[in-house]
């Protein structure tokens, strides 16, 4: 495994790997189902008066 | 189960979120650390380096005590103003054995990394007794202490081995050598061929000798400092070396 | 019996310190464990005195939450900050007036990393473990894992770390690595605590009755398993003796270089930021009385954060002998890094929509406004500095401390603040803080002091980068580097006027605080009620 080798590996399918998984968490992170889940949680803080 | 219900385990499973984290932490830790180990280009090839002696080994620790690193750089960058200020740019394999680096971060004084020579043994020793006797404009604290600290190097071996411990290629012989050798280049009348031949690696460059701190009688922890200050950037032989061949 | 054990282990500690003084390789193992033992010995008669014989007080309180070291915690946190911003006081002293070293134990190279750890390790990481515990109790509904036992050596087992590193600068011993300067003993009893760490809060996270595992604690959990990561990575090290001060590190030159900012940089990342936004995230939204302005944001926040901020350790290094991919890797991922961090400042201020009035009339709100305001800033100006060209410049000049410091003073502190004044009276069950007046005083001194230091700063680095590389025309180097040290001395008073604002405001918190857990309510004008209809009826 040379330098150049690992270099171009990291520059191109590197690069899709680490694309794909960001668009896939972003889509998956705001897909239509997850709002009612989002919108508990994000009271959880609120829900405690102690 | 939908592969979207999936994620919400992910959300309610502290186990996942754990390890999730840790994986996606080590990632660029793992790309960006790695490699220096195993590329070959990652050190220069150069002649000349040697492991410190042990009066510069104790020097440099002197050094890492007194936080020197945190106003003094020993990294020059390939610029102009700074190769004319300070001299060659540094290179990775000047710091080789260095356990730990001491590149430093921050210039509040000069960088120090080819300070080796520049001065005389006298003006280190006054310069750091009182900075401001000689650089007016000098916020450098007093050191003037190191002068009356006698210098503890009965255990320099001890030094010498957790450092071989660590990879620096000391001998057997420097090991058992490493009082004597302390004494042999802090007095001007010890026998010095013994440590000349442990640690000269090339004729052209011998190890600095000699009373460094002006006090005949005593062997201080000013001796150490001025040693390790005056052999610094000292050891590569730059006429030998070929940046061409080592770009990476 | 409830205070024996804790008695029998303190004794223990003693002990075993005493012998490793008695048996130390060389002078300053012995001081740092004498030290050690003096206190460990005073800990153990304090408890010894609270252990009841006939056996009354034995039962543990097991309903509700443990906030017993969170109240400590609260008065320790406000300690460590005056602590810590006195002593940015003095080296900032020391750095316009030299003469103000005092040598060998008060000179400058000793007392900086006794800023830094001071502010970092003391104050943050005391704000940070201690509102950890408050938030992850709350959003879980559930008491803290592992009895008292562990909650209080989590507690204490930092402290003790704090102590030992302290007073270990003063006394020379250090590794000279940036923000991990304690020796190897050190760093293994750190590592020690910190799993017990780990091991409390997963431990709640597990035994909680909420289904969700709300995000500030995403943060705090990551912020816990990377430190433990960076940590051990970071210090590994070979002792000369194992009852001796010295260590050689374990990776060299620049190996070495690159893991000591790998561990630096993300000191700064998780330590200083996600920790903190964890408290962010919690406190913000229980302020403002409202919900985070988007979870789902705060999630793609959490991943992209924790993954990018990895790889910007090696802008610390631009330039030098690190190999160039590394170098530009390192910038890649640092400019990057400028949107998730705004995607959280983003997050946090909008949190506020709908609620703009706030700002005007609660201090504390103004207070964490300007922290997220603050983080916002210094996470653009942190990219601007990765970008190898602005490098050149700014590198090794005043104007990265001047960064670091609208980050930590801004942001780290501002939001620590905050906490501490929501914290206060809910945990002493007062009604409210003695003066939020006192609190909006503190705010304004710290703000003017932020902005003094930054600007003094940013004008010092820059003159410095300037005056190194300005040439003459015949070609030569106009500047001697004394020279640019003298020029530099008008702005490093301004920066210890700057640093004693900021300490004036600390002080006033300080004093607040103690007043607000006394019990007492200051005789004040209401903070509110200053517009023309507000009149008292006659």
């Amino acid at each position: 495994m040379t330098y150049e080798f690992v270099r171009n590996f990291a520059g191109t399918w590197g690069l899709i790997y680490l694309f794909v998984v960001f668009v896939g968490v972003v889509v998956y992170v705001l897909r239509p189902g997850a709002s009612k889940a989002a919108k508990e949680a994000a009271n959880i803080p609120l829900k405690d008066e102690s | 189960m939908s592969l979207l219900e999936k994620h919400k385990i992910i959300e309610k499973s502290p186990t996942l979120l754990l390890v999730g984290s840790l994986l996606v932490v080590s990632i660029g830790g793992i790309v960006e650390i790695a490699p220096l180990f195993y590329f070959q280009n990652t050190i220069e090839k150069v002649e000349g380096m040697r492991p410190y002696t042990p009066l510069e080994l104790a020097g440099r620790n002197i050094y890492i005590r007194e936080g020197c690193y945190l106003c003094h750089s020993q990294m020059i960058r390939p610029f102009r103003d700074e190769v004319e200020r300070y001299g060659q740019y540094s290179l990775a394999a000047e710091s080789m054995y260095d356990h730990p680096f001491q590149w430093g971060s921050k210039r509040t004084g000069p960088d120090l990394a080819r300070v080796g020579g520049r001065y005389s043994n006298d003006w280190q020793v006054q310069h750091l007794t009182d900075p401001r006797s000689l650089v007016p404009e000098s916020i450098m604290p007093k050191y003037g202490f190191l002068t009356k600290t006698p210098l503890k190097f009965d255990n320099m071996d001890r030094h010498l081995r957790a450092n071989q411990l660590v990879g620096v290629p000391y001998t057997v012989e420097q090991l058992e050598n490493a009082k004597a050798d302390v004494i042999a280049q802090a007095t001007t009348d010890a026998d010095i061929e013994g440590l000349q031949a442990r640690y000269t690696y090339d004729d052209r460059f011998s190890v600095p000798l000699g009373d460094f701190d002006g006090n005949p009688d005593e062997i201080t922890e000013m001796d150490a400092l001025v040693a390790y200050l005056q052999m610094l950037g000292t050891l590569v032989d730059f006429s030998t070396y070929v940046p061409e061949a080592n770009y990476r | 019996m409830k205070h024996l054990n804790a008695t029998i282990i303190l004794a223990l500690g003693t002990l075993l310190t005493v012998f490793a003084a008695a048996f130390a390789y060389d002078d300053l193992f012995r001081i740092h464990a004498i030290i050690l033992a003096v206190h460990l010995g005073a800990a153990a008669i304090y408890m010894a005195r609270l252990v009841k014989v006939d056996g009354s007080g034995e039962v543990e309180d097991k309903s509700g939450y443990m906030d017993g070291p969170i109240r400590i915690g609260v008065i320790l946190t406000v300690f460590w900050g005056v602590i810590g911003f006195t002593q940015g006081v003095l080296i900032a002293m020391q750095l316009a007036w030299p003469v103000t070293n005092l040598e060998p134990w008060f000179n400058f190279g000793r007392m900086r990393p006794l800023h830094t750890s001071a502010v970092i390790f003391a104050f943050g990481g005391t704000a940070l473990i201690t509102t950890s515990l408050y938030v992850v109790q709350r959003t879980c509904q559930a008491r803290l894992w592992g009895g008292a036992g562990l909650a209080w050596f989590v507690f204490w087992g930092y402290q003790i770390f704090i102590l030992m590193a302290a007073t270990g600068y003063l006394l020379g011993i250090t590794q000279s690595r940036e923000y991990a300067e304690p020796e190897w003993y050190v760093d293994l009893w750190l590592t020690i605590v910190w799993v017990a760490y780990l091991l409390l809060f997963l431990g709640t996270l597990f035994k909680r009755k909420e289904p969700h595992i709300y995000v500030a604690n995403w943060f705090y959990l990551a912020f816990i398993v990377t430190i433990a990561m960076l940590h051990v990575v970071n210090n590994l090290a070979v002792p000369v003796s194992f009852l001796g001060v010295k260590s050689y590190s374990l990776f060299s030159g620049v190996q070495d270089a690159m893991t000591q900012w790998w561990y630096g940089h993300n000191a700064v990342g998780f330590f200083l930021t996600a920790g903190f936004l964890g408290m962010m995230y919690y406190f913000m939204p229980k302020q403002a009385e409202r919900p985070v302005f988007s979870y789902r944001l705060s999630i793609i926040h959490f991943w992209a954060l924790i993954f990018l901020y990895i790889w910007a350790g090696p802008h610390h290094l631009h330039y030098t002998a690190l190999p160039d991919w590394t170098q530009t890797l390192g910038m890649a991922f640092s400019i990057m890094l400028w949107m998730p961090s705004w995607g959280g400042m983003i997050n946090g201020l909008m949190t506020l929509s709908g609620a703009w009035d706030k700002i005007r009339t609660d201090p504390i709100i103004r207070m964490m406004v300007m922290a997220v305001a603050f983080y916002g800033m210094s996470t653009f100006e942190g990219p601007v500095m990765s970008i190898k060209a602005v490098n050149a410049l700014s590198h090794y000049t005043d104007w990265t401390i001047g960064h670091v410091h609208s980050g930590a003073l801004g942001w780290v502190g501002m939001i620590s603040f905050g906490a501490i004044y929501f914290l206060a009276p809910r945990l002493w069950g007062r009604k409210e803080l003695y003066s939020l007046r006192m609190v909006n005083w503190h705010f304004w001194f710290a703000t003017l002091g932020i902005v003094l230091y930054a600007s003094a700063l940013w004008v010092a680095g820059i003159t410095q980068g300037l005056m190194w590389k300005e040439y003459d025309p015949q070609g030569f180097l106009v500047y001697s580097f004394a020279e640019s040290v003298q020029a530099l001395h008008p702005y490093y008073v301004l920066r210890f006027i700057a640093g004693l604002l900021y300490l004036t405001g600390g002080c006033i918190m300080a004093w607040n605080i103690y007043k607000t857990i006394k019990g007492d309510v200051r005789d004040e004008k209401p903070m509110v009620a200053v517009t023309s209809n507000a009149k008292p009826a006659e």
